[in-house]
């Protein structure tokens, strides 16, 4: 029974349905529905964008200089990156080159977006899908102790810190007022750690929720206020000045200081908190290896953080750049954003229209017209849905193709790519983890395989924030203090058409914004962003995409209780926002609704 | 509430912190509201003894940079205002629970706290589509709001999403976002602008509901007073810059790497009601004029519809205030006078333009 997808699922909808909605722990609105069978396996997995902003074509006919603060409110989570983006794609449209001091910066504050990012998903959105906080309780402080330094020198470790904890936690839970821990799975047979393990990382979700806040005070030195940042076409706002007049109100050595300093704590924390806990969370979880879906098969990145500024080629890029399909990883393909063929978007399956829906449309001539239509097998009403129905049009996401493939993008995707060039940054971190946890290379295609990269590439991230710190100095020592180029500020110097792009490597994956520029106007500006990819529903010939991949074959303990769902899904840190955003070119109203 | 319930008082001496510290602390929470000495007893007797106010937090169409600028809470820090000082029973972006476990804790809520917990909403209700543009739990999002709206004791909405429709709703408005204010008509809403808002600012907010046990004094366009009552101009430690005719003319050029005034880049601090100036951003670090970029009024309503952020204040060009901030600049000295009086001008318009504005909304 059942249909077999070209890319090699066997999807079977006869059993029970569960839907999980709202899909908590991610940014913004999402929904998923799955079948399981009689021993309560996954055999059907179906996932929905449920919500939809129009901020395209919000950006028609604006300054092109202004696009970077729209966009950067596609998403406050990954604040900046879209912002970032944004200014690429208008630089490469217009032919505008920036200083290199406002490159490292701009590594600096990407950089330290991606530990955040990546900190704030393992501990805040994703740790309770594999520790079970009531279960910490019943820990015993002293053994506790004693397991956390047998993994880090990390020096809140005595029997008395975690004995504080528990004690507070303890009173927490008897209040009967349990906040954000209340109707949680506790208890359930799906959590595999024992207590002790349980409640160090309680205390160290407790610790980085205090820490975060100290990592994006980088982005606040450069760019004022986080989230949301500001950014510059052609450069970076803020003027370097070390010991001129006035140099108290720029980036000065004070502010140096201040960088240097959290940059130290985040490598420490990386390297003696996040990836220590995450190894030994994965320890215990060696045996559930599931939710690998597409990640074996088909990962792409764009690359990003330039060595050298206004250099875009995989050569001048740190983190890597390339595709990888069926599974190949001896052969990593070339990516080019301006091929009409290679990124395409359908809508088969999503609730937008085109004039040929067997076809996929490339982002410059993107068009997005809304059709919130339900299938024919659909349950409930177009206001009150019980259940969706897959065969016809289900998400507000689009289905991004790559030649098309439907691909994974994210950390893990990053690193299986940088693996497969046979670069040593990303091979030997690899497999160092994949030794020490005793498990072969395929674990590594796994929700345990996507989070763990994470953990790899945030430890990588806070190296090389050290770097570019050291590089931004050594360039101010050499005389260099320029931040911005205004060459190109004035809309009288550019042309009177012009289109261009620009990527960046989100801490969710790989992320572009294609502009067209006309008469000092954006004449169309479209984003296809990393959720867009991972969260995409079926195409035209039924592939399915990461997420509804990740689930299948899974099994779940109690079907009642959707942990496992929560797990994988979380392993991808969703952001919906960010992912349907889209607008049709011309913007029409639709349907006009009284306001009471 | 039994013996067991925490208290923040119990909490910071948890932590070490003595009882004349925690006084000294009252003291200083009194003094940055504004409030006089005999507040802080008030304050120490509140934090002593309730048990932590039930907060449900809800999300529209957003960006989730409330919730993000909410955990960079430096005082109090976001793990102890979680903890110890409200009961933060719903929040799709941190809660443990999802799917049909989560919807239940809403009527709970709702049947165990009525009329005693906040509403606290970020984002807003799409109203095109039948309000499918933003589905929770298979509904329109704007039914579930104004179902938590009507048991709630107070609603804060959060950010310029929930204030005044943001991003979303700048001009075509696809989706029809529509602020809260416009859908729940029939109860108090204190806005909480910016996008986001300050940290210290949001929990600022919250900490004085469950501390004073009232809701803060606001502004006629519902903001609270604390926070929201003075232009970003109005402190700002550029200031003087303006007031002396020195403006940045080009991205890093000599006054910009000297930290002169950015009225010429198109900063909207004249215009903008909010308190990055004074509080700043991420405990104290920096605010954007301070990095070297205007402020973009993100606070303000409708700001994404007001001109480039790189234009200069063009409302008010007609009293002359651009061309007496040139010749200033190129005077550089001698024409204090005139550029103050010029400045209050600009303020004198802007107050009237504001009323028209809160007329045309009210009509």
């Amino acid at each position: 029974m059942g249909i077999q997808t070209p890319n090699g699922f066997n999807l079977d909808n006869s059993g029970k349905r569960i839907v999980v909605d709202p899909v908590t722990r991610i940014e913004g609105h999402m929904r998923v529905e799955v079948n399981v069978d009689a021993d309560n396996v996954i055999r059907n997995a179906v996932s929905t964008g449920t919500m939809w902003r129009g901020i395209e074509v919000i950006l028609k006919n604006r300054d092109p200089r202004d696009a970077w603060a729209f966009t950067e409110r596609i998403c406050g989570v990954c604040t900046g990156t879209h912002a970032l983006t944004s200014v690429r794609a208008v630089e490469n449209a217009l032919g505008i080159t920036i200083p290199e001091n406002a490159n490292s910066i701009r590594n600096l504050m990407q950089l330290a977006l991606q530990v955040h990012d990546h900190v704030v998903h393992f501990y805040h959105l994703h740790a309770l899908d594999w520790v079970d906080v009531v279960s910490a309780l019943s820990a015993d402080p002293r053994a506790t102790s004693t397991l956390a330094q047998s993994i880090s020198s990390w020096p809140l470790s005595s029997p008395g810190y975690f004995k504080d904890l528990q004690t507070r936690l303890k009173k927490f839970v008897e209040s009967g007022q349990l906040g954000p821990f209340k109707n949680g799975y506790w208890g359930s047979k799906a959590y595999k750690l024992p207590p002790e393990a349980n409640l160090m990382a309680v205390a160290h979700y407790l610790e980085a929720l205090d820490f975060q806040k100290e990592i994006v005070k980088i982005h606040t030195i450069f760019g004022g206020k986080n989230p949301h940042p500001n950014w510059l076409v052609g450069g970076v706002p803020c003027p370097i000045n070390v010991d001129g007049t006035g140099a108290v109100g720029a980036i000065n050595m004070e502010r140096l200081n201040l960088i240097s300093s959290i940059i130290d704590r985040i490598i420490e924390f990386n390297e003696m908190v996040y990836l220590p806990d995450v190894a030994a969370i994965g320890s215990f979880y060696k045996d559930w290896l599931y939710g690998g879906g597409i990640s074996g098969q088909s990962v792409l990145a764009y690359g990003d953080v330039p060595e050298h500024a206004n250099d875009y080629s995989a050569k001048n890029l740190k983190l890597p750049r390339g595709a990888i399909i069926n599974g190949n990883l001896s052969e990593v393909l070339p990516v080019d954003h301006a091929n009409p063929d290679e990124i395409q978007e359908f809508v088969v399956h999503s609730w937008y229209k085109y004039p040929d829906e067997t076809k996929g449309l490339h982002p410059w001539d993107g068009v997005t017209e809304p059709n919130y239509v339900l299938g024919p097998n659909a349950k409930g009403t177009k206001t009150a849905i019980e259940q969706l129905d897959e065969g016809g049009k289900y998400s507000w996401i689009k289905a991004p193709r790559w030649n098309g493939h439907a691909m994974e993008v994210g950390p893990l995707a990053r690193w299986v790519v940088g693996y497969a060039q046979n670069k040593a940054e990303f091979k030997d971190p690899v497999d160092k983890f994949l030794k020490d946890l005793n498990l072969p290379m395929s674990a590594l295609f796994s929700t345990l395989g996507r989070t763990a990269a994470r953990a790899l590439e945030s430890v990588w991230a806070g190296r090389q924030m050290r770097y570019f710190q050291d590089k931004l100095i050594a360039n101010i020592k050499a005389g260099d203090s320029s931040t911005a180029n205004v060459d190109k500020w004035k809309p009288e110097s550019w042309p009177k058409e012009a289109k261009g792009f620009g990527f960046t490597e989100a801490p969710r994956g790989a992320l572009a914004h294609w502009i067209k520029i006309k008469e000092t106007k954006i004449d169309n500006y479209q984003c296809v962003v990393p959720t867009t990819w991972n969260g995409s529903p079926r195409d035209p010939k039924g592939n399915i995409g990461a997420f509804e991949a990740s689930l299948m074959n899974t099994p779940m303990v109690n079907p009642e209780q959707p942990l496992e769902i929560l797990r994988t899904i979380h392993s991808f840190d969703p952001c919906l926002a960010c992912s349907t955003h889209v607008m049709s070119p011309d913007g029409q109203e639709l349907a006009k609704v009284k306001v009471r | 509430m039994g013996a067991a319930t925490e208290t923040f008082y119990s909490v910071i001496r948890w932590q070490g912190i003595t009882r004349r510290s925690f006084h000294k602390f009252c003291s200083l929470t009194a003094t940055s509201l504004g409030l006089g000495p005999l507040a802080a007893s008030r304050i120490a007797n509140a934090l002593e003894t309730k048990p932590r106010v039930p907060v449900i937090w809800m999300h529209g169409l957003e960006c989730t940079c409330c919730s993000e600028s909410f955990i960079r809470s430096a005082h109090p820090l976001v793990k102890d205002a979680v903890l110890s000082m409200i009961s933060l029973d719903y929040d799709d972006t941190i809660m443990a629970a999802a799917g049909h476990q989560a919807e239940a804790i809403l009527e709970e809520t709702r049947a165990k706290h009525k009329g005693q917990y906040i509403l606290a909403v970020e984002g807003n209700p799409p109203l095109n589509e039948g309000g499918m543009f933003c589905i929770d739990g298979g509904k329109p999002f704007v039914e579930k709001l104004k179902m938590m709206a009507e048991d709630a004791m107070a609603i804060i909405a959060w950010g310029a999403c929930a204030s005044w429709g943001c991003v979303q709703a700048a001009k075509p408005n696809p989706t029809q976002a529509t602020p809260i204010d416009k859908v729940i008509t029939n109860k108090p809403i204190i806005k909480v602008p910016g996008c986001p808002p300050i940290a210290e600012v949001m929990t600022g907010v919250v900490t004085f509901i469950t501390t004073f046990g009232k809701l803060p004094e606001l502004d006629r366009q519902g903001r609270p007073k604390m926070f929201y009552s003075q232009r970003i101009h109005d402190k700002c430690y550029r200031r003087p810059h303006f007031d002396a005719g020195q403006f940045v003319e080009e991205w890093d050029d000599e006054a910009a790497r000297k930290g002169y005034c950015l009225y010429k880049m198109g900063c909207k601090g004249p215009t903008t009601y909010n308190a990055c100036s004074t509080v700043r951003w991420n405990g104290g670090v920096s605010f954007p004029i301070q990095s070297g970029h205007g402020c973009i009024g993100c606070s303000e309503d409708g700001f994404w519809d007001k001109g480039s952020f790189y234009d200069r204040l063009t409302n008010i060009k007609q009293f002359g205030i651009e061309k007496n901030a040139d010749q200033i600049g190129m005077a550089a000295a001698g024409a204090v006078g005139a550029a103050v009086a010029a400045h209050a001008a600009v303020t004198a318009v802007k107050r009237l333009a504001s009323k028209r504005e809160d007329a045309d909304h009210n009509s």
